[in-house]
C-alpha cells in the first residue's frame, strides 16, 4: 500500500510496463536486415533504455516514503473535475458543435469550479462563445466543430 | 560585409507594411503572456501555431518569434510588481526589482527591465547574425552519424538541465522517441505503435502533443490553486517609469554581462535562459563594489538577470537555425513550425532560404525596437492584465486549444488525443516529470532514427562509424561524460545546485 502512493515508484512501474510493450513490439519487426538497420532496431534500443531507467526509478523510491503532498487531494479532484469536463466536452463536439459544446465547459468551470454567480458564469460562457464564433469562423476564417445542428 | 548586405536585404522584407504587423502582433502577444503568470511563449506558440498555417512562412516565424523573445519583456513586470515571476528566467527579477517597488521605486525597475532587454535582446541578434553564417558553413560537413552524435549530445544536454532527476529526464525523452516512432516506419513502410487504428498510421501530429502536454497541462496543473494577488500602484506618466542617470551608470557592466552571459548561455542546448539570467546575477554580485546591497534593490540585479534572458533568445536561435538541433521546449516548437511549413533548419537553411533567415534576424531588431516603445509608456496598462480573473482565461485556452488542434486536421481523433496529453502532461507536472524532453525527443525522433539507420547503411550495420569519425566520436564521447556526471557526487551536486537555483 505504501509504494502504491508513491508517485515516483507508481510512475516507474507504468513506465516499465511501457518498455516491456515497446520491446514485444520491437521484437516483431526486422531487427537488421541486409539494407541496414530495420524497424525494430531504434524502438528496441529506446524500449530497453526506458526499461532499464525505470526499474532504476523504482528501486531508488522504493526504498525512499512518499514524499508530503504539497498541494492536496483537493487541488488533484479541482484538475480532475476539469479534465473530464474537457472530455465531455470534446464527446459533445459530434453531436452539439462546438459553440455549445465549449458554452457548457466555460458555464462548468465558471460556475462550479469558480463558483460564480450563475448569472455571471451564463455572461462568461456566452460572452466566449460569440468571441470565438466571431474571431474564428468570421474573421479568420477557420471552421469551428460543427454538430448535428448545423453549429 | 556579405552578412550586412543580407541584413539590408532582411530589413526590407521585415519592414514590409505586412510583416511590421505581424512582428507587432507576436511582440504584443509575447508581452502580455510574460506578464501573465502560468502561461508561458511554449504553450502559447503551440497554441497559435495552427492559426499561422495559412501565413506565408516568413509571416509566421516572425510572429512566432515575437512571442518567445517578446514574453522576456513581459515576464519582468510581474517579477518587480507582485514578486511573482511571470516565466521562470524572471526569478532572479524578484530579488531586487520587487524590492525596488516596495521602496516607491517601481517605475524605474520597470525602466531598467525594459532598457537592459533592449539592449541584450539586440547584442543577441547581433551575435546570431555573426555566428550563424560560420557556424552553419562548418556544419555543411556533418553527415548523418555526425547529425546523430550531434542530436545525442544536444538531447543529453537536455536531459542534464531539465530536471532535478536526470532520470525522469531521460524517461521523458524516451516516451518522446516512442511517441515520434508511431505511425508508418518511412524506410519499410511496416506501422508501429497504431493499436490497429488507421488514424495513427501518419503518426501523432506535432500540434496535438504541444498543446496538449504544455498548454492544457499547464491549465490543469493552474486549475489546482486559486490565489489571488494584490498589484502595487505602478506611477502613471513616462517620466517616472525612466531610470535616473544615476541608475543608467550603476548598471553599465550589468548591461554587457547580461548580453554576453546571456547569449553563450543561449547557444548551449539546455541551459536556458533562467539559468543564464541566474549566472549573470552572480557574475554581477561577484564583481560589484558593493555585493552586500543584492536583494535590497539595486538596480543591476535587475539590469543584468533581465538582459541575460533576453540575450538568451538570440543564442537559442543559433542552434535551432544552423544545425536544426532545438535547446529548449520552445525551440523545440520553433522547429516544428518550420517542418510543418516545408522548411528544415540546418546548415543549407542560410543558403537556401535567406529571405527566411535574414528577415527574420532583422524582424528581431525591429521587434526589440517596439518592445522597448511598447513597455516604456504601456508598462501600467499592461499590469492592468493581471486583473483578469483566471475563470475567464482558463476556458479561453481550452477553446483555443481545440479549435488549433480541430484546425490542423479537421479530425475528431485529434481533439481526443489532445485530452489525452492534456492528462499526460498535467500527470508529468504533477509527478514533476520535465515536459521539454519529451517534446525534444518527439522532433529529434523521427530525424535521429533516419540519421542513425542512414549512417548504418553506409557502413551496412556496422556501429563502429559513429565512433571512426573524429567530429562524431568527440560529440558522442561529450554526451556520454554528460549522462554520466549524475554518478559522480561533485559533478551532480554541481548539476542539482544549478537547477535548484533555476527552478
Amino acid at each position: 500500500m505504501r509504494l502504491l502512493k508513491n508517485g515516483e515508484f507508481v510512475s516507474g512501474a507504468v513506465l516499465a510496463g511501457l518498455g516491456v510493450f515497446i520491446i514485444m513490439e520491437a521484437w516483431q519487426w526486422e531487427y537488421l536486415g541486409p539494407d541496414g538497420p530495420g524497424p525494430g532496431f531504434f524502438p528496441l534500443w529506446y524500449g530497453v533504455g526506458l526499461l532499464v531507467l525505470s526499474v532504476t526509478l523504482m528501486v531508488v523510491h522504493a526504498r525512499q516514503a512518499p514524499a508530503p503532498e504539497s498541494r492536496g487531494m483537493a487541488g488533484t479532484g479541482r484538475a480532475f473535475a476539469t479534465w473530464a469536463a474537457l472530455v465531455v466536452c470534446v464527446a459533445l463536439l459530434k453531436v452539439l458543435g462546438f459553440i455549445v459544446a465549449f458554452s457548457l465547459l466555460t458555464l462548468f468551470i465558471v460556475q462550479v469550479l469558480y463558483r460564480q454567480p450563475f448569472g455571471k458564469a451564463l455572461a462568461v460562457a456566452a460572452g466566449g462563445a460569440i468571441g470565438f464564433y466571431l474571431l474564428f469562423d468570421v474573421a479568420l476564417n477557420v471552421a469551428l466543430p460543427a454538430g448535428k445542428l448545423g453549429f | 560585409m556579405e552578412s550586412f548586405g543580407y541584413l539590408m536585404q532582411g530589413f526590407a522584407v521585415a519592414l514590409t507594411p505586412y510583416n511590421l504587423l505581424w512582428c507587432f502582433i507576436g511582440v504584443f502577444l509575447g508581452t502580455v503572456i510574460g506578464i501573465l503568470p502560468g502561461l508561458g511563449p511554449a504553450a502559447t506558440i503551440a497554441m497559435l501555431l495552427p492559426l499561422t498555417f495559412q501565413m506565408n512562412p516568413t509571416s509566421g516565424v516572425i510572429m512566432l518569434a515575437g512571442i518567445y523573445y517578446g514574453s522576456k519583456y513581459g515576464g519582468s513586470t510581474t517579477s518587480i510588481l507582485l514578486n511573482v515571476p511571470g516565466e521562470s528566467a524572471s526569478v532572479v527579477t524578484c530579488f531586487d526589482g520587487y524590492q525596488m517597488a516596495r521602496q516607491g521605486r517601481a517605475g524605474a525597475a520597470l525602466g531598467i527591465a525594459a532598457i537592459a532587454s533592449f539592449i541584450a535582446g539586440t547584442f543577441g541578434v547581433l551575435g546570431l547574425m555573426l555566428v550563424a553564417p560560420p557556424l552553419a558553413k562548418f556544419a555543411l560537413s556533418f553527415s548523418s552519424p555526425e547529425y546523430f552524435a550531434l542530436m545525442c549530445l544536444g538531447l543529453a544536454m537536455v536531459a542534464l538541465l531539465a530536471g532535478k532527476s536526470m532520470i525522469k529526464a531521460l524517461l521523458a525523452m524516451m516516451v518522446g522517441l516512442w511517441i515520434a516512432g508511431m505511425g508508418t516506419d518511412i524506410f519499410t513502410a511496416t506501422s508501429r505503435f497504431t493499436f490497429g487504428t488507421a488514424e495513427l498510421l501518419d503518426g501523432i501530429d506535432f500540434v496535438v502533443v504541444a498543446i496538449g502536454v504544455f498548454a492544457l497541462g499547464e491549465v490543469l496543473g493552474n486549475m489546482e490553486v486559486r490565489e489571488g494577488a494584490q498589484i502595487l500602484p505602478v506611477p502613471k506618466g513616462l517620466r517616472k517609469l525612466l531610470p535616473t542617470l544615476q541608475d543608467l551608470k550603476d548598471c553599465r557592466f550589468a548591461f554587457l554581462n547580461g548580453s554576453v552571459v546571456g547569449f553563450i548561455i543561449g547557444v548551449l542546448p539546455g541551459a536556458g535562459s533562467t539559468i543564464a539570467s541566474f549566472i549573470s546575477y552572480g557574475i554581477e554580485k561577484a564583481v560589484s563594489r558593493r555585493p552586500e546591497k543584492f536583494g535590497t534593490g539595486v538596480p543591476e540585479g535587475v539590469a543584468a538577470p533581465e538582459g541575460a534572458n533576453n540575450a538568451e533568445t538570440g543564442g537559442a536561435m543559433v542552434p535551432l537555425l544552423t544545425l536544426g538541433i532545438p535547446g529548449s521546449g520552445t525551440t523545440a516548437i520553433l522547429l516544428a513550425a518550420f517542418i510543418l511549413w516545408g522548411l528544415r533548419p540546418g546548415p543549407l537553411m542560410i543558403q537556401d532560404n535567406p529571405t527566411l533567415f535574414w528577415g527574420l534576424v532583422a524582424s528581431m531588431y525591429v521587434g526589440n525596437v517596439m518592445l522597448l516603445v511598447l513597455n516604456l509608456p504601456l508598462i501600467p496598462l499592461f499590469a492592468q492584465i493581471l486583473r483578469l480573473p483566471a475563470y475567464m482565461l482558463y476556458p479561453f485556452i481550452f477553446g483555443i486549444s481545440i479549435v488549433g488542434v480541430h484546425s490542423v486536421s479537421g479530425s475528431l481523433f485529434d481533439t481526443w488525443m489532445l485530452a489525452v496529453f492534456g492528462l499526460l502532461g498535467y500527470a508529468m507536472r504533477r509527478l514533476e516529470y520535465p515536459s521539454a524532453p519529451l517534446i525534444l525527443g518527439f522532433v529529434l525522433g523521427d530525424i535521429m532514427e533516419r540519421a542513425l539507420r542512414q549512417s548504418l547503411m553506409m557502413s551496412q550495420g556496422d556501429l563502429t562509424i559513429l565512433v571512426a569519425r573524429p567530429m562524431s566520436a568527440t560529440m558522442l564521447f561529450l554526451a556520454a561524460l554528460i549522462l554520466l556526471a549524475p554518478l559522480f557526487r561533485k559533478a551532480d551536486a554541481l548539476r542539482v545546485k544549478a537547477i535548484a537555483e533555476g527552478s
